[in-house]
């Protein structure tokens, strides 16, 4: 896309109004960095004052040898892969249920948007008290009614709890960007295929879901984002256990930093953290990136 | 997508949807009235006698409306600033494109990716040199630049939307930047503008991480107020259940009267 080009006055105009913005960005991603950088190359455990001897990658090696490290690499993938696999399908179906007059779809659409302006700690806290305590439960009360055995959900399945918390959480986010996306679909297009005798799987399979292709790699890269470094759900919830088992990168770094107060290998876990993040950011921009000029 | 022929279906279907994904919200909202015992009674109580005694205990407990305020504040305050810091940058990559933009953008996004528990410590370390720990002002700037990249990619896909021509015959008559910003791109983009400005606002009231992080006493949020009532007694949930309605209620209700502008809004780009 090309404008008319303005004389040199305006290029730098442009710097100047890029400025901020990238200036703010620059110093919030490298002092941070740095200062983690630094810490993650000395002794600096928290319960051990005064020693802050150069340790080199020893940090490292001792955050990426825990035994914890490839099963919270694998815990963060599953949560990206399953959420965002939720999310986009029942958001698309929702959407395009919601797309189309009927009774009452002012309200409809109001109440499937409202879990995403709920708080995560609060949608934590409901999930975990009130839906998924194993005895006073709804959702234990609802097995019992069907003669089942109650699910202790947090201890016996921790991922899909977690899981579930947020899908309930990031749907509506999927289902707007969808029903979004849907307003701006050529109804004449459709109407025509319907016409030559397109059945509805036809007509999704080959004018729906291309037109909202866009927007699904807008969602699962907005969601990736924020899936990446899920804390508080984690934190309030399950506490990474039982044991490991719903352990995150995230969660690891947390409780290396504020558990075990070792600042240094926390340091060295973030950076791996980041690591990982920017290697998934590559194959994201890949993915996503040209949908966005 | 053939409406006619089964709107039963699809009433039934998308009323189902709604209901169940609202459901847990209603019975948040529903414990909120109980005791203490209706709250954990087996079987779960759909009627009862309301009750107020919960909220009385939680005002009585904690000032809520102290922490209601930092919460108002901190969002709309980073709300504001990352709007006058965003829109001129995605004014910029849009109209004075180089070639450099779009690894511009996608630089700015991926400082999103970068955990924050691992940018927790140096920005404490941080805070506390300067003074701003337990400060609004912390928070404020810790919401802007978490916000900032999700802010210049919606405005800069708001901005792209503006037809070009409309802008080129502006440049041909001599308006300056500020004219055009104004008197063109503003009036056509107000939609993108406003829903960019509600889903950070949305995203900053429901931050916990470095609320709960870099707050305690003075500059607590509702996040903050949430997490005292959530351990050691959290399984007080007719109490934990009035707490959370009052911390969400705000935004919930904001975000049901804006429903239908962030539904134009979110396009991320995405649209053509």
């Amino acid at each position: 896309m090309t404008f008319t080009p303005r004389p040199s006055p305006g290029s730098r105009l442009g710097r100047w109004l890029l400025a901020p913005a990238v200036v703010t960005l620059f110093l919030w991603m490298i002092v941070p960095l740095a200062m983690t950088v630094w810490f993650s190359l000395i002794r600096y455990n928290l319960m051990q004052p005064g020693e802050h001897g150069f340790v080199g990658l020893e940090n490292f090696h001792y955050f990426a040898t825990d035994p914890d490290f490839w099963p919270a690499v694998a815990h963060t993938l599953q949560l990206l892969a399953s959420v965002i696999a939720i999310t986009v399908v029942l958001g698309v179906g929702l959407a395009l249920l919601v797309n189309e007059p009927f009774p009452g779809r002012g309200i409809v659409r109001v109440l499937l948007i409202s879990p995403f302006f709920v708080m995560p700690t609060v949608n934590a806290l409901l999930w975990k008290h009130m839906m998924m305590n194993p005895i006073y439960g709804l959702l234990a009360q609802l097995w019992q009614f069907f003669g089942a055995e109650p699910v202790d959900w947090l201890t016996d399945v921790p991922m899909l709890s977690v899981v579930i918390m947020l899908s309930w959480q990031w749907l509506p986010f999927a289902c707007l960007v969808f029903i979004t996306a849907l307003q701006s679909l050529d109804r004449e297009m459709l109407d025509a295929a319907r016409l030559d005798g397109a059945n509805r799987f036809q007509q999704f399979r080959h004018f729906v879901l291309p037109h909202l292709g866009r927007s699904i790699a807008v969602v699962v890269m907005i969601e990736m984002i924020f899936l990446m470094s899920v804390f508080a759900e984690i934190f309030t919830t399950t506490s990474g256990g039982p044991g490991n088992e719903s352990t995150n990168l995230a969660f690891l770094v947390y409780k290396q930093a504020l558990m075990n107060f070792d600042v240094g290998v926390a340091s060295a876990g973030a950076l791996i953290a980041v690591l990982l993040a920017n290697i998934a950011a590559v194959f994201l921009i890949r993915l996503v990136g040209k949908n966005l000029d | 997508m053939n409406p006619r022929s089964f709107p039963w279906v699809r009433t039934v279907c998308a009323w189902t949807a709604a209901l169940l994904l609202f459901f847990p919200l209603f019975w948040l909202g529903l414990t909120a009235f109980k005791t203490e015992m209706q709250a954990i009674a087996v079987p779960p109580q759909l009627f009862f006698t309301p009750t107020l005694d919960t909220f009385a205990e939680v005002h009585a407990r904690s000032d809520y409306l102290a922490h209601a305020r930092n919460s108002l504040v901190s969002s709309a305050a980073s709300t504001v600033l990352g709007l006058l810091i965003a829109a001129p940058a995605a004014y910029a990559m849009v109209f004075f494109r180089t070639p450099n933009t779009r690894g511009l953008l996608m630089w700015m996004l991926s400082t999103k990716m970068m955990p924050a528990v691992g940018a927790l410590l140096p920005v404490y370390v941080l805070a506390q040199a300067t003074g701003l720990l337990d400060s609004l002002w912390s928070l404020v700037v810790v919401f802007t630049l978490t916000n900032l990249p999700i802010m210049v990619w919606m405005l800069y896909s708001a901005f792209k939307d503006v037809p070009r021509e409309i802008i080129e015959a502006s440049r041909l008559d001599g308006a300056s930047v500020g004219a055009e910003f104004r008197h063109v791109v503003l009036p056509l983009t107000k939609g993108g503008i406003a829903s960019t400005g509600l889903l950070c606002l949305v995203l900053a009231w429901n931050e916990a991480f470095w609320s709960l992080n870099l707050t305690s006493a003075n500059a607590a949020t509702l996040a903050g107020l949430i997490a005292s009532y959530a351990s050691p007694e959290g399984l007080f949930w007719a109490k934990l259940s009035a707490a959370s309605l009052l911390a969400i209620a705000p935004i919930v209700v904001f975000g049901w009267c804006c429903q239908k502008q962030l539904v134009q809004g979110m396009t991320f780009g995405a649209m053509k």
